[in-house]
């Protein structure tokens, strides 16, 4: 059993739901009890969506236990058939019905429907909801294409008479991230480079568009957490290529073009940035040198954690002390980013373990789901949201992307924001005694948001205070010495205090005064 | 699921003659979403669903968006190897119960609270509760109960809690006399019928449930009982068997209701009519000025309510007859005749009431009828909305103070809200 306060994912046959909201014509069929349909308003009140999803429920209960629930789900099946028409059909179970194993998928297989009928296998108790979304994806575009696979040795006949490059740009879902703008601005990135978008899936895609995606040159493996098993067997089964950069920030845009050149055969070396992309000169500007050394602490899907940790470390001077990942599937890719950032990585998704690294590396800016958005309130530290799990703040109705030159500008505005101007803050730390003007402040332009937070974050310093505090009861602090710590920001003070007793105890001084404090300020650094 | 059969209603006074049974789809929480109430009631009781990432998720998504507050509940989520019997589930479930105590030492009470899952393996929650509670004696109590969606819906959830409770409920002594108001009121409105009750001469009232876990309230031969929420009905048959006495009477919504509901305490008391008038007359008539505003708006306007929070009926009833909304069709999840029979007396002749559900078959009927309103949960309310049909989350009508007289406007406004709103946008 696993102690669960906040769960960053659902259970995979979310992920399912996700895939099938995302497209036109498919119908997800859920053996699941009554209660389970609390999922529907995950599309319709978090993203706002205006259609119900597609997906129909069994809804059984106890009474139904004893007898006969195979027939239960053949009515279910049949009766969303008939009303909903749709060209394919997705069957699943969540938790309780895979307890009951009442094998759905082969009742469906036996009913001799007129259209594909896609039998899933969603282990709930064993993966989660990105797990089942990346494996329902799959299946449907295996499913729909196998029977299409050319025979080992086929030449592909592409881009007749000098047609354009084409690309597929898979991965983006219904409560993904910003996916709705990031297609937008992806597609026009590609347009710029003379790249043609033949499919996007499965946001917005049908079956039938998903049998298309072989004619396209090569595969953008937009979300690889959604898509990266489906751009590998078509890599594999159709020989086409997949572009494996997520153009997220400016360095990484700039990869990313470059590996589509490189796929595409294109020549992408006179390519500048648009006019638009301002982030590059806004984070040279000299109002940002404020941000030099940030201390930031990111965590979110793979994905978004390490494109997040690169512009943070490259394109805005931030000095991360934390990087981490619920995304087990994607473990590797987070290790390897934070081993270049020189922090230990975080693999989890346990967010009581989560809160308490974050309060440990006393950041100065959080970049997190809205669970750590949670996590930094409490702590009074600034925070900026930067990956799933979705909130419905998370779909704003601005197009704000996160991908290409604008996303660069929506997270640069998005990071910025929330900390404190570079004057301000020079301000609060020369009159660091004015009442209206301390550390529990926010940034003055945030109103009077988080009064509180600076309290509930001294518990937590003072506890992991005496966890290294060596010898308590031989160390003193001088009044003065006190008093002169408090001066120094929150955030900080807690290592502030650690390191100076460290100091003071390696050579055996036993009173901590003003001097002592100094002495160690000088010797550690900062 | 397609079996529909007209019952006919039992000849127990009420103009209602007849219920069309439905089964199907259900788009309904399970008894899990009561914990998101619950737990902020009861302010020293921590709820540990045991269940899977499902009914963890559920939690989260339940309170509309996503609440973050400090919680007061959590999963224990089951595991391949607690399946699978490579772990011990009672050694797993002390160890998480450990690890929750000492994160939150000012709990009083510790709810096990089985799931779906949990029910289909037969984990036994009871013995494991037994076996909590004498571990931790004399600081925690450990209680179990089942919200599982196989047996409890949406709010049912608070009944198989509250049942829960009733065995630890201490004895009343045999020639004392007390109300207990059964059902979770917010704090505001328990305090206004507090003291209502004493101006009115009854005591001693308590409240199930009740803020503080260690003052449970004491049930006996001299217990007379009255329900604030109709879903209690298993609840209020337990503390029947413990001697108490049901109090028939409609759900305080709206004034009459109210009316109603006061006056049989009032009558339990033997304390005449005229004084429980004088009594209520200031409040009744604030009432009254608040609802005749939103009376306006609503008189005329056509109401259907999807089967959902099982306050349906009450409020259908206070809707129509003081509001003067038209009922288009009333849908409640289930139908207990006994509580609900001075409401049906109340409600118009003839109007289309349904048990259960088969959501495709009912949102067929909603689109034929095009109320002016509808009733429903949060996965259809946008939808709907974007069918041009207006809407009104059923899940505020638990969140929010709605009962008694002083909160009868507000809980009209809840409805008006939707059509002042639809009214006023130009784009």
């Amino acid at each position: 059993m696993q102690l669960t306060l906040w769960s960053y994912e659902g259970p995979p046959h979310i992920g399912a739901m996700r895939i099938a909201v995302s497209m036109d014509g498919v119908h997800l069929v859920l053996h699941a009890p009554q209660g389970d349909t609390y999922a529907d308003l995950l599309f319709t009140m978090i993203e706002r969506r205006g259609q119900r999803p597609p997906v129909s429920y069994t809804s059984f209960q106890a009474r139904e236990l004893g007898s006969d629930t195979a027939a239960l789900v053949k009515n279910t099946i049949q009766a969303a058939v008939d009303r909903f028409a749709p060209r394919v059909v997705l069957i699943g179970e969540s938790c309780t019905a895979e307890l009951i194993q009442d094998q759905p998928g082969a009742l469906a297989q036996g009913m001799g429907l007129p259209i594909p009928v896609l039998s899933l296998e969603l282990p709930a108790y064993t993966r989660k909801e990105n797990w089942g979304a990346n494996e329902t994806f799959y299946q449907l575009v295996r499913g729909l294409l196998k029977s299409r696979v050319p025979t080992p040795g086929t030449e592909r006949d592409l881009r007749k008479g000098g047609a354009r490059p084409l690309a597929n740009l898979l991965g983006p879902t219904a409560l993904g991230f910003r996916c709705r703008d990031d297609v937008l601005e992806v597609t026009q990135l590609l347009e710029s480079l003379g790249v043609g978008v033949n499919i996007v899936a499965p946001l917005g895609a049908t079956p039938e568009d998903l049998l298309r995606l072989p004619e396209a040159d090569f595969n953008v493996c937009l979300y690889p957490d959604i898509a990266d098993q489906a751009c590998h067997w078509l890599e594999r089964m159709f020989g086409q290529p997949t572009v494996k950069t997520v153009p997220i920030g400016i360095g990484a845009t700039h990869d990313f073009i470059a590996e589509v050149g490189r796929i595409a055969g294109i020549d992408v070396i006179a390519i500048r940035d648009p006019i638009s992309a301002r982030m590059p000169w806004y984070s040279r500007s000299v109002d940002s040198t404020y941000l030099t050394g940030k201390r930031v602490f990111i965590f979110g899907d793979a994905t978004h954690a390490v494109a997040a940790a690169r512009i943070a470390s490259e394109e805005l001077g931030f000095t991360i002390v934390g990087l981490g990942t619920y995304a087990r599937e994607f473990a590797r890719e987070v290790r390897e980013a934070a081993k270049r950032y020189d922090v230990e990585p975080l693999i989890t998704d346990d967010y009581l373990e989560v809160e308490a690294r974050v309060a440990d590396a006393h950041p100065e800016l959080v970049l997190g789901t809205q669970m750590e958005r949670h996590i930094a309130k409490r702590l009074g530290v600034p925070c900026a949201v930067i990956s799933a799990p979705a909130h419905i703040q998370d779909f704003p109705a601005r197009y704000a992307p996160q991908m290409g030159f604008e996303g660069a500008n929506v997270i640069f505005d998005t990071w910025v924001h929330p900390l404190m101007m570079g004057l301000e803050e020079h301000l609060i730390t020369m009159f660091r005694e004015d009442f209206e003007f301390h550390d529990g402040a926010t940034a003055s332009h945030l109103g009077g948001g988080v009064k509180a937070g600076a309290v509930s974050l001294e518990p937590a310093l003072a506890s992991s205070d005496m966890a290294v505090q060596p010898d308590a009861t031989l160390m003193t602090w001088t009044p003065e010495a006190e008093q002169e710590l408090k001066k120094i920001p929150f955030f900080v003070r807690g290592k502030a205090r650690r390191n100076t007793e460290r100091f003071a105890q390696e050579r055996g001084i036993l009173t901590i005064t003003v001097e002592t404090l100094y002495d160690a300020k000088a010797h550690v650094g900062r | 699921m397609t079996d529909t059969a007209i019952v006919s209603f039992p000849a127990s006074g009420c103009d209602v003659s007849s219920v069309t049974l439905e089964r199907g789809q259900r788009q309904v929480f399970c008894g899990l979403a009561g914990i998101v109430w619950l737990h902020r009631k009861i302010q020293d009781a921590f709820f540990l669903v045991v269940g899977s990432r499902t009914c963890a998720h559920l939690l989260q998504s339940a309170a509309g968006v996503m609440i973050f507050a400090e919680p007061r509940f959590a999963t224990a989520i089951l595991q391949e190897r607690d399946l699978a019997g490579m772990a011990d589930c009672n050694q797993e479930l002390d160890r998480v119960a450990a690890e929750i105590l000492e994160r939150r030492p000012d709990i009083k009470t510790l709810f096990l609270v089985g799931s779906c899952p949990s029910e289909v393996i037969k984990l036994d929650l009871a013995k494991a509760a037994e076996r909590l509670s004498a571990a931790y004696r004399g600081r925690v109590r450990v209680l179990d109960y089942s919200a599982s969606g196989l047996e409890a819906t949406f709010t049912q959830g608070e009944d198989t809690c509250l049942l829960s409770l009733v065995p630890e409920l201490p004895p009343l002594a045999d020639d004392e006399r007390s109300l207990l108001v059964l059902g979770t009121l917010p704090d505001v409105v328990e305090d206004q019928f507090t003291r209502m009750f004493a101006e009115l001469g009854i005591g001693s009232v308590h409240f199930l449930p009740p803020r503080q876990s260690t003052a449970f309230p004491p049930v006996g031969r001299g217990t007379s009982l009255l329900l604030a929420q109709p879903f209690l009905g298993e609840t209020a048959r337990a503390l029947q068997k413990r001697g108490a006495t049901l109090l028939t009477a409609p759900f305080p919504f709206g004034v009459e209701g109210t009316l109603g509901w006061l006056q049989a305490a009032t009558d339990a008391w033997e304390i005449p009519v005229a004084r429980l008038h004088e009594v209520t007359a200031p409040a009744v008539a604030r009432a009254q000025r608040g609802i005749a505003r939103q009376r306006e708006i609503l008189v005329g306007k056509r109401i259907t309510f999807l089967p959902d929070s099982q306050l349906e009926l009450p409020i259908a009833r206070f809707l129509s007859r003081e509001c003067g909304m038209e009922l288009v069709e009333v849908a409640t999840p289930f139908l207990e005749r006994q509580l609900m029979a001075p409401e049906l007396a109340l409600l118009p002749t003839g109007l289309r009431l349904t048990e259960g559900q088969d959501l495709e078959r009912q949102l067929d009927r909603l689109r034929a009828d095009r109320p002016d309103l509808t009733v429903c949960g949060l996965g259809l309310a946008n939808p709907l909305e974007s069918e041009g049909l207006r809407t009104k989350w059923s899940i505020e009508l638990v969140f929010t103070p709605v009962h008694g007289f002083d909160q009868a406007a507000d809980l009209a406004e809840l409805f008006a809200r939707p059509l002042v709103r639809s009214s006023l946008l130009r784009v």
